[in-house]
C-alpha cells in the first residue's frame, strides 16, 4: 500500500538511506572493508534510531492529548496507514503497533547495531592493530542480513493489520492471536537480525582472539575491546534461544502448532488448536536473551566512556583489571538473572528468590565499573570537550538507571512497580541518557578519525546541554507516575484511571499525574529539537569541519590513532608492535603526557 | 591437532577413526535393541538411551572433531557454552515444577 | 596488510582463524538446539499423564538414517585425512560418498514427512476414531487404510508405547462418509505438541544437512581449485566444513532416540 508519493516517517528514512548509498553503490554496498561496514552500520542504525524516536513522538501526543488528531503528521498518517489513523487520531491498535515497533527498532535496529556493530567494526580492528576483521565477507553478509531485517520490519507497517502489536517482548499467546500479518513479518525480521548478530559476534570474537598485533596481550587491550569481547559472547550465546523461540512462534503463527498455546485456549482468531504448549516457555526463552541484551546495550557504551575518560583526564584508568574482571563477571552472571522480568508469572517462591539473589549479585560488578570510572576522574586535569561532557553525563545517568533497577529486582517491590512507568523510566535511564550519551560521546570522539575533521565544538556543546536537560525532564517524572501506579502501554496515558473518571473509588490517578503527561511530552518534543544541531553538525562537518592537524588529534595512546587519517584499506602502514598498556598517560619522566602503545 | 602431522601420525589416526565408526554403528543398533526391552520404568529406559547417546556423542566430538586434543582456547569457549546451556535448561525446568504447572493446563 | 593466520596457526592460540570461527559458531548452535531440546523436555513433562504419543515414527527408517549420517561422518574425516596425506583423488572419492549420504538422508526424511502428512486421525460423530493413511478422498467419503481406535484404547496405547511398536495392528480399508466425520486432521505439526517439536527439530536439522551438503559440495566441485594454489588453506576449509558436518551428525545422534524411541 505504500507508494512513491508517501512520505511517512519510516519510509522517508529508507529512501534517504538508499539515495545516499546509490552514488557509491559499489564502494558502500558490497564493501568488505571493516571501516566502510562500520560506517554503513552507523548511518543505518542512526536512521533507525530516528525512526524509532519519531514513533515515540507521535505516541507522546496520544498520551498527552488522547483522542485528538496528531498535528502536522496526522493527515499523512491517515493517508498512509488508513483506518487505524482515522482523522489523524492514533487508535489503540496503532498505538500498540507503534509501541511494539518503537522498542524493537530502538533495541534491535538502533542501539545494538550502533554500539556493537558500528563502533565495534570501525574501532576494534584498529585498536588491536589488525588489518581487517578475521572474516571480511561474513562481515558484509552480517550487514546485509541486518539491512534486510530492517526493511522487513519497516514493511510490516503497511501489511494488512499493521505492524506487530504485542510489545517488543511479543508474549504468546497474545502475539499469536492478534490477527495481523505484522507479527509474522516481525518474526522473520527478528530471525534475520539474529542471524546478523550471530555472524557479527563470531567475527568479532575470532578477530579479537586471533588478530591482535604482536605484543598486544590480553591485559594490554583497551577496555573498549574487552567490552566488545564480552558483548560478543553475550550475543553469541544468548541470541540462539530467542532464535529458537522465534522459529517456534513462527510455527505457531504459520503452521498452527501450539508451542506456546495452552490446552483449552479458545480464541476465534486462532481457530482450532491442539493445545498443550506453555506460554511461560516463550517468556523464558525471550528473557534468556532479553536480560543479557541489557548488557549488550550497556557494555560497549561503558567501553567508549572509559576510553574517553582516560584520554581527557590525561591519567591512567583507575583499576583497569577490576574493569576487565567485572565485565567478565557481568557476562557470566547476566545469563542467570533473566527471570527477574517474570516475577508476576507465578513461577513460585523458590525460583523467584534465586533470581532475586543473582540480580543483586550482578549489581556488584556494575557498581565496580562505575566506581572505577568515577575514581579515574580524581585529580585529573580534565579537558571538557564535547565527547568528555557526554562521557561524564553517562556516569550519573547510568547510575540512576542502575540504582532504580534494584527495587525492580526485589520480588516484593516489583509487584507494585511491575509494568508501570517506573519500569520505563528505569530502563530508559540506562539506555537513553546512559547508552545513547555514551554513543554520542563515541561519535564526537572518533569522528576525526573517520573523516579527518572535527565536529563543531560549539554546536556539540549546545547539543549536549539541551539533550541533558530534556532527557531528565522526560524520564525523571516517570518515576513518580510509575510509583503512583500509572501503567505503561495505555493509549490515553492513564486518563481512564484518573480520579475524575472513576468516581467513588480510591486509588485513581491524581490530576497532577495525568497533567504530567503533557509536561513530559513537551520535554520529549524539545528533546527532538535538541537533536537538530547534532544532525546538522554531523553532516556539515564532513565537508566543513575543522581539519585535524595530525593523525592523533586527541593525543591518545591507543592504536587507532597510529594510523593515517582516515585509515586506508588495510589500516596500518606497517604492522604495529605493542610495548605497553593502553592508558599510559602522564607517565613521570616522559616529555609528553601520553605514551602511545607502540612506543618502546 | 591440525599442525605438524606426518603421514605416519595420520595413518594411526585413520585406524582410530575406523574404530570409532564401528563403535557408533554398534551403539546405534544397541540403542534400538535396548528400547524394545523394559527396564522397570520409563525413566530407566530414557536414562539408558540417553546414556548411550552421550557415549556416541562423546566419540563423535572427541575423535571426529578432535576435541580430545584441542587447544585451550576452544575448551574455554565450550566450557562457557556448557555453563549457559545448563543454566538455561535447568532453571527453565525448575521454574516449571509441578506447583507451577497451572500454566500448562 | 594481509589478514594473518588464514592458513597457518597463530603461535599463542595454536589455531587458525576459521577454526576459532567455526567453534564459536558451533557454540551458538549448541544454544539453538539446546533451547529446542529444553522445549521438548518441557512439553513432555507438561503433557497430561499418558498423553505423550509413542510409536508414531518408523524406527527402522530412523535407524537407517542414523547409520547413513554416521557413514557420512567417517567419510568426511577420511577425506580430510586423505588431504593431509596428499591424496587428492581419495579426497574426491570420500566426499562424493558424503554427498551421496546427504542426499539419501534428505530423501528418507522427505519420505517420512510425506508419510506423516498422509497419516490421518478421523474423529467420527459416534465417538469412534479412525487412524490410518489416506487412500482416497472424494466429495462424499474418505477411504483410509488403518484401524479403529477407541478413546480408552488410545489412552492405553499411549501408556504402553513401547509394546505398541512390536504389536502388529491389523490394517484394513475403512471408508467413512463425510457426513459422519466430526473432525479430521493429518499428523502435521499442528496435530499435537509432539508432532510440532518433531517437525521443528528435524526440519531445522534437515536444513543444516542441506546447508552443510551445499558447502561440502562447493568445496568438492568449484572450490577444490584452491588445492592447487593454497593446499594448506584448502585442507583447513575441509576440516572446518567437516567440523560442522560432525556437529550435524551429533545433533542427530540425540534426536534419534529422543524422537523415535522414547
Amino acid at each position: 500500500m505504500s507508494n512513491a508519493t508517501s512520505h511517512a516517517v519510516p519510509h522517508a528514512g529508507v529512501h534517504a538511506d538508499h539515495h545516499e548509498e546509490l552514488g557509491f553503490f559499489r564502494k558502500y554496498v558490497f564493501s568488505t572493508d571493516h571501516k566502510v561496514i562500520g560506517i554503513q552500520y552507523g548511518i543505518t542504525s542512526l536512521i533507525f534510531l530516528f525512526i524509532g524516536f519519531s514513533l515515540m513522538m507521535m505516541m507522546r501526543w496520544s498520551i498527552a492529548y488522547p483522542g485528538k488528531a496528531v498535528p502536522l503528521v496526522g493527515p499523512l498518517l491517515e493517508k498512509v496507514l488508513g483506518d487505524v489513523a482515522a482523522k489523524g487520531v492514533i487508535s489503540g491498535d496503532l498505538y500498540n503497533s507503534f509501541g511494539a515497533m518503537h522498542g524493537t527498532i530502538m533495541i534491535f535496529l538502533g542501539i545494538v547495531p550502533l554500539a556493537f556493530a558500528a563502533f565495534g567494526n570501525f574501532v576494534v580492528p584498529l585498536q588491536i592493530g589488525a588489518p581487517d576483521m578475521a572474516f571480511p565477507r561474513i562481515n558484509m553478509a552480517s550487514y546485509q542480513a541486518y539491512f534486510v531485517g530492517g526493511i522487513v520490519m519497516l514493511v510490516s507497517f503497511f501489511v494488512p493489520g499493521g505492524a506487530a502489536q504485542a510489545g517488543w517482548t511479543s508474549y504468546s499467546p497474545l502475539a499469536t492471536s492478534i490477527p495481523t500479518q505484522g507479527q509474522t513479518y516481525w518474526l522473520i525480521g527478528m530471525v534475520l537480525l539474529i542471524t546478523s548478530s550471530l555472524l557479527g559476534a563470531v567475527n568479532f570474537l575470532a578477530t579479537i582472539i586471533q588478530l591482535r598485533a604482536p605484543g598486544m596481550t590480553w591485559m594490554r587491550l583497551p577496555f573498549f575491546v574487552w567490552a566488545q569481547f564480552v558483548t560478543g559472547f553475550l550475543l553469541l550465546l544468548a541470541f540462539p534461544p530467542l532464535e529458537a523461540a522465534g522459529i517456534m512462534q513462527l510455527m505457531d503463527k504459520v503452521a498452527h502448532t501450539s508451542f506456546f498455546l495452552p490446552t483449552g485456549l479458545q480464541l476465534t482468531s486462532l481457530g482450532h488448536i491442539s493445545g498443550g504448549g506453555s506460554p511461560l516457555l516463550w517468556q523464558h526463552l525471550f528473557w534468556f536473551l532479553g536480560h543479557p541484551e541489557v548488557y549488550v546495550l550497556i557494555l560497549p557504551a561503558m567501553g567508549i566512556v572509559c576510553e574517553i575518560i582516560a584520554n581527557n583526564t590525561r591519567k591512567p584508568i583507575w583499576g583497569y583489571k577490576s574493569l576487565v574482571y567485572s565485565s567478565l563477571v557481568i557476562g557470566f552472571v547476566s545469563f542467570i538473572v533473566w527471570a527477574h522480568h517474570m516475577y508476576m508469572t507465578g513461577m513460585g517462591m523458590k525460583i523467584s528468590t534465586f533470581f532475586q539473589t543473582t540480580t543483586m549479585i550482578i549489581s556488584i560488578p556494575s557498581v565496580i565499573i562505575l566506581t572505577c570510572l568515577f575514581l579515574s576522574l580524581w585529580g585529573g586535569s580534565i579537558r571538557f570537550n564535547t565527547p568528555m561532557l557526554f562521557a561524564l553525563a553517562f556516569l550519573p545517568m547510568f547510575g540512576i538507571g542502575g540504582l532504580t533497577g534494584l527495587p525492580l529486582g526485589f520480588n516484593y517491590s516489583d509487584i507494585h512497580l511491575h509494568d508501570t512507568y517506573y519500569v520505563i523510566a528505569h530502563f530508559h535511564y540506562v539506555v537513553a541518557p546512559g547508552t545513547i550519551f555514551g554513543l554520542f560521546a563515541g561519535i564526537y570522539y572518533w569522528y576525526p578519525k573517520m573523516t579527518g575533521r572535527f565536529m563543531s565544538e560549539f554546536w556539540g556543546k549546545v547539543h549536549f546541554a539541551t539533550s541533558f536537560v530534556f532527557m531528565n525532564l522526560v524520564f525523571q517524572p516517570m518515576f513518580a507516575q510509575g510509583m503512583a501506579g500509572m501503567l505503561r502501554r495505555m493509549v490515553d496515558g492513564g486518563a481512564n484511571y484518573a480520579t475524575a473518571n472513576t468516581p467513588g473509588t480510591t486509588g485513581g490517578l491524581s490530576d497532577t499525574m495525568i497533567h504530567t503527561n503533557q509536561t513530559i511530552s513537551m520535554a520529549a518534543w524539545c528533546l527532538a529539537l535538541a537533536q537538530v544541531p547534532f544532525i546538522i553538525n554531523f553532516f556539515l562537518s564532513i565537508k566543513r569541519g575543522k581539519k585535524v592537524e595530525s593523525d592523533n588529534p586527541w593525543q591518545a595512546t591507543t592504536l587507532e590513532w597510529q594510523t593515517p587519517t582516515p585509515p586506508p584499506h588495510g589500516n596500518f602502514v606497517k604492522t604495529p608492535i605493542v610495548h605497553r598498556g593502553p592508558y599510559e598517560y602522564s607517565v613521570p619522566g616522559r616529555s609528553k603526557d601520553f605514551t602511545p602503545q607502540t612506543e618502546a | 591437532m591440525s599442525d605438524n602431522h606426518n603421514a605416519h601420525d595420520i595413518q594411526k589416526h585413520v585406524k582410530k577413526y575406523l574404530f570409532v565408526f564401528y563403535a557408533l554403528i554398534v551403539g546405534t543398533v544397541v540403542t534400538v535393541a535396548v528400547s524394545k526391552v523394559h527396564f522397570g520404568s520409563v525413566t530407566m529406559n530414557i536414562a539408558i538411551a540417553l546414556f548411550i547417546a552421550c557415549i556416541k556423542g562423546f566419540l563423535v566430538a572427541g575423535y571426529f572433531m578432535h576435541l580430545i586434543s584441542e587447544k585451550k582456547m576452544i575448551y574455554g569457549i565450550l566450557i562457557a557454552t556448557v555453563f549457559f546451556f545448563a543454566s538455561l535448561m535447568y532453571l527453565t525446568l525448575w521454574s516449571l515444577e509441578p506447583t507451577s504447572l497451572i500454566h500448562m493446563k | 596488510m594481509e589478514i594473518p593466520y588464514t592458513a597457518e596457526s597463530r603461535p599463542d592460540t595454536g589455531l587458525y582463524n576459521a577454526k576459532v570461527g567455526i567453534w564459536l559458531f558451533l557454540a551458538s548452535e549448541v544454544m539453538l538446539f539446546g533451547a529446542l531440546f529444553s522445549t521438548y523436555i518441557l512439553l513432555r513433562v507438561g503433557a497430561d499423564p499418558g498423553k505423550w504419543p509413542h510409536g508414531l515414527l518408523n524406527v527402522n527408517l530412523g535407524m537407517i538414517n542414523t547409520i547413513v549420517l554416521i557413514c557420512s561422518s567417517i567419510t568426511v574425516v577420511m577425506a580430510w585425512a586423505s588431504l593431509k596425506l596428499n591424496n587428492f583423488g581419495k579426497f574426491k572419492m570420500f566426499q562424493a560418498i558424503t554427498l551421496l549420504c546427504a542426499v539419501i538422508f534428505v530423501g528418507i526424511k522427505s519420505y517420512e514427512y510425506h508419510d506423516k502428512f498422509t497419516h490421518y486421525e478421523i474423529q467420527l460423530k459416534d465417538g469412534r476414531v479412525v487412524d490410518g493413511h489416506m487412500k482416497e478422498q472424494t466429495k462424499d467419503q474418505v477411504t483410509v487404510s488403518g484401524h479403529y481406535l477407541h478413546t480408552e484404547e488410545a489412552g492405553a496405547e499411549a501408556k504402553e508405547g513401547h509394546s505398541h511398536q512390536t504389536a502388529e495392528v491389523k490394517h484394513e480399508e475403512i471408508t467413512v462418509k463425510r457426513d459422519d466425520i466430526k473432525y479430521m486432521e493429518n499428523y502435521g505439526p499442528w496435530h499435537n505438541t509432539y508432532m510440532a517439536i518433531y517437525f521443528t527439530l528435524t526440519g531445522l536439522h534437515a536444513l543444516h544437512v542441506i546447508g552443510g551438503a551445499l558447502v561440502i559440495g562447493f568445496l568438492w566441485g568449484p572450490g577444490s581449485k584452491m588445492w592447487r594454489t593454497e593446499p594448506e588453506r584448502f585442507t583447513n576449509r575441509i576440516e572446518v566444513s567437516g567440523l560442522f558436518w560432525h556437529f550435524v551428525d551429533l545433533v542427530w545422534i540425540f534426536l534419534f532416540p529422543v524422537l523415535y524411541l522414547l
